[in-house]
């Protein structure tokens, strides 16, 4: 094989997702990003090809075709079974020297942002973090820009050639939002943040159909430096924010008494038919509710169909983890909290009397229909 | 045996953020701080060199000469050296080229089987986690990244590394990189010891001149020519149409409330 050179991006093609599984295990932003995947393999006319590392997978591995995937790379050693970063970037880093795909996608979980920088690494290419929004079509990227910046478009000149993968992500807190291009180097690699991209509808006959090509790496389990002791799952309750279809948020406000403010959350959430109590940075970082329950930027990203924020002010950290949100209510006692200017319903008061109402008023909504 | 703790000085982002007409960030007008989860990496390093004989803790920062204000008070901290990178031919480097010139600046330091890195996560300015796995990759050294625990034995160091569901316990030979996230420690505040006594310990900078024989350093890894990733565009984000506030007594709301939810299907 001739020396490999990420510069020599004309011998690249196809888009390629990595595939993470835990005990064997799919993830659904497996799903999300081979969805997503799906897109962009249809922008750019090439295949989409999903790349599983793991140990006896075969039958799993053809799910990903019910999504999109065209084909699945299942790369199967038991020393892949469990996560290893050095096994891991060794056998991506050969399938990727030797098949050449154009375009590399994994999802921006502490497994994948532990495995894409080092990959891209040493790839000599380059890796854009926490994607939000990922276009290849020009005239697609520029619908985006018109829908989700304030850019005047009249001034602005595109390339409608340039097939470049066009990468979106936050950045200063959400403050600023950024797009990158890897223009000289392949593949493009980009981590995707889990729960955003938008998963398609399941089709069992392509999965069906789906091809997999197995690939045995042979791996030396005794050789590697990286030994993986233990691996504990933990048995917490587990706050599904990414999934609901309810987030009953709550933040500061809630401070003069926490349990109560907690208790009404998730009674509101169930008046709605049930729901998830999110959290604001605040809460977190004074131990009130744990880390999974955090929206915002450095929490989580949703966009459940009601969002409701109870005492939270609405800092730009947290407006950019739930701003998508398809219909959002907000309590404060403040007027001027930001969260107003975002909020589809704005009702000023103090949540511990206003939420007991709002619970009894939907549920009496609720009989009546 | 020396911990090199990697640090960086952001925009304090949790505050007011200014941002130019261009869609850049206006850095001049806002205020600076150490990288929050840096300071975790810092305590882990001081902790341990509190536990075994001989340790050095060796703080290292590329950024403009700035920074080493920032490097002041992490010798207050209790660091014992501080090392800042820096030079014009460094300045655009994306994460790639960032770590390419970090770990050029490790080599050249030195760097033995007794030794051990230690990165915060990620920095608050651009939220990558990038920088830590890329130096351990060009270093060619075992990473864990987000550690909540650490544990040396010998030679060999046991991370607790936190998943989303749980953790794995990860064992690996030294020298190693390691990313600390919040959950690990407490970072210590400056003593006034350290106060009256870091102008006597060092700050060695480092320019291109002092590591341009270092076998990564080439003119096509480091800085903007080097940085395979580009910003294509920024911008801000469109403000969303404020909705509507309701108006009444708290009942009256709250009815109107779902009155407007039951028309809309929601509930």
């Amino acid at each position: 094989m001739a020396e490999y050179n990420s510069a020599a991006i004309e011998e690249f093609k196809d888009i390629w997702v990595f595939c993470e599984q835990r005990g064997g295990k799919l993830m659904n932003t497996d799903f999300e990003l081979i969805s997503e995947g799906r897109k962009l393999a249809d922008e750019r006319g090439s295949k989409l090809v999903g790349l599983l590392l793991g140990s006896g997978m075969e039958e799993t591995a053809k799910e990903l075709g019910g999504y999109g995937a065209d084909k699945v790379i299942f790369c199967d050693d038991p020393a892949l079974a469990v996560y290893n970063n050095e096994a891991y970037t060794k056998v991506i880093c050969d399938v990727v020297m030797e098949k050449k795909p154009e375009v590399l996608l994994i999802g921006a979980s502490n497994i994948g942002r532990d495995l894409g920088p080092r990959c891209a690494a040493r790839l000599h290419t380059g890796l854009t973090a926490d994607c939000t929004h990922l276009d290849i079509d020009m005239d697609k990227y520029v619908q985006f820009l018109s829908e989700a910046s304030t850019i005047d478009l009249s001034t602005q000149k595109f390339d409608m050639e340039d097939t470049n993968l066009k990468m979106t992500r936050p950045a200063f807190g959400g403050h600023l939002m950024a797009t990158i291009i890897c223009p000289r180097f392949r593949p493009c690699m980009s981590t995707v943040r889990p729960g955003v991209m938008k998963k398609n509808v399941f089709d069992e006959a392509k999965a069906a159909a789906c091809e997999i090509e197995v690939i045995k790496p042979g791996l030396d389990e005794a050789a590697l430096k990286e030994k993986v002791l233990e691996v504990v799952k933990e048995a917490k309750e587990l706050v599904d924010l990414i999934g609901a279809d309810v987030i009953v948020s709550v933040g500061n406000g809630i401070r003069k008494d926490p349990e109560k403010g907690i208790a009404l959350a998730k009674e509101l959430a169930d008046a709605f038919g049930g729901g998830v109590v999110g959290s604001s940075r605040a809460l977190v970082d004074a131990g009130i509710l744990s880390p999974d329950h955090q929206v915002g930027q450095t929490g989580k990203t949703v966009h459940p169909k009601v969002y409701v924020a109870l005492g939270i002010s609405g800092a730009i950290q947290h407006k950019a983890g739930m701003q998508d949100s398809e219909l959002i209510i907000a309590v404060n006692k403040s007027e001027i909290a930001p969260i107003f200017e975002i909020a589809d319903y704005g009702i000023q008061g103090d949540l511990f009397k206003v939420v007991p109402l709002m619970i009894d008023a939907v549920k009496a909504a609720k009989a009546a229909k | 045996m020396k911990i090199y703790v990697c640090v960086k000085q952001v925009p304090d982002t949790t505050g007011k953020v200014a941002v130019n007409e261009n869609g850049t960030l206006n850095r001049a007008s806002m205020a600076t701080i150490t990288n929050p989860d840096d300071l975790n990496a810092v305590e882990a390093a001081l902790a341990l060199k509190d536990q075994v004989e001989d340790a050095k803790v060796i703080v290292v920062s590329m950024g403009p000469p700035q920074a080493s204000s920032m490097l002041k008070e992490l010798l207050a901290m209790g660091a014992d050296e501080a090392v800042l990178i820096s030079g014009r031919e460094f300045g655009g480097s994306d994460t790639f080229a960032t770590s390419q010139i970090i770990a050029a600046g490790i080599s050249h330091l030195g760097l033995t089987d007794e030794d051990l890195i230690f990165c915060g996560r990620q920095a608050i300015d651009g939220d990558t986690a990038q920088v830590g796995p890329q130096i351990a990759e060009k270093l060619n050294l075992p990473q864990i990244t987000y550690a909540a625990d650490i544990q040396k034995d010998g030679k060999t160091v046991t991370v607790k590394r936190a998943l989303e569901d749980g953790y794995m316990t990860i064992q690996v030979p030294m020298p190693c990189l390691i990313t600390c996230i919040k959950e690990l420690n407490e970072p210590r505040y400056m003593s006034v010891q350290g106060i009256l006594g870091y102008d006597q310990k060092p700050i060695t900078v480092l320019d291109y001149e002092a590591l341009k024989d270092e076998p990564l350093i080439e003119p096509d890894t480091i800085g903007l020519k080097g940085s395979p990733t580009n910003i294509f565009k920024s911008f801000t984000p469109p403000v969303k149409g404020a909705g509507r506030m309701l108006a009444g007594t708290e009942k009256e709301m709250a009815e109107e409330l779902a009155a407007c939810l039951a028309k809309k299907h929601v509930i």
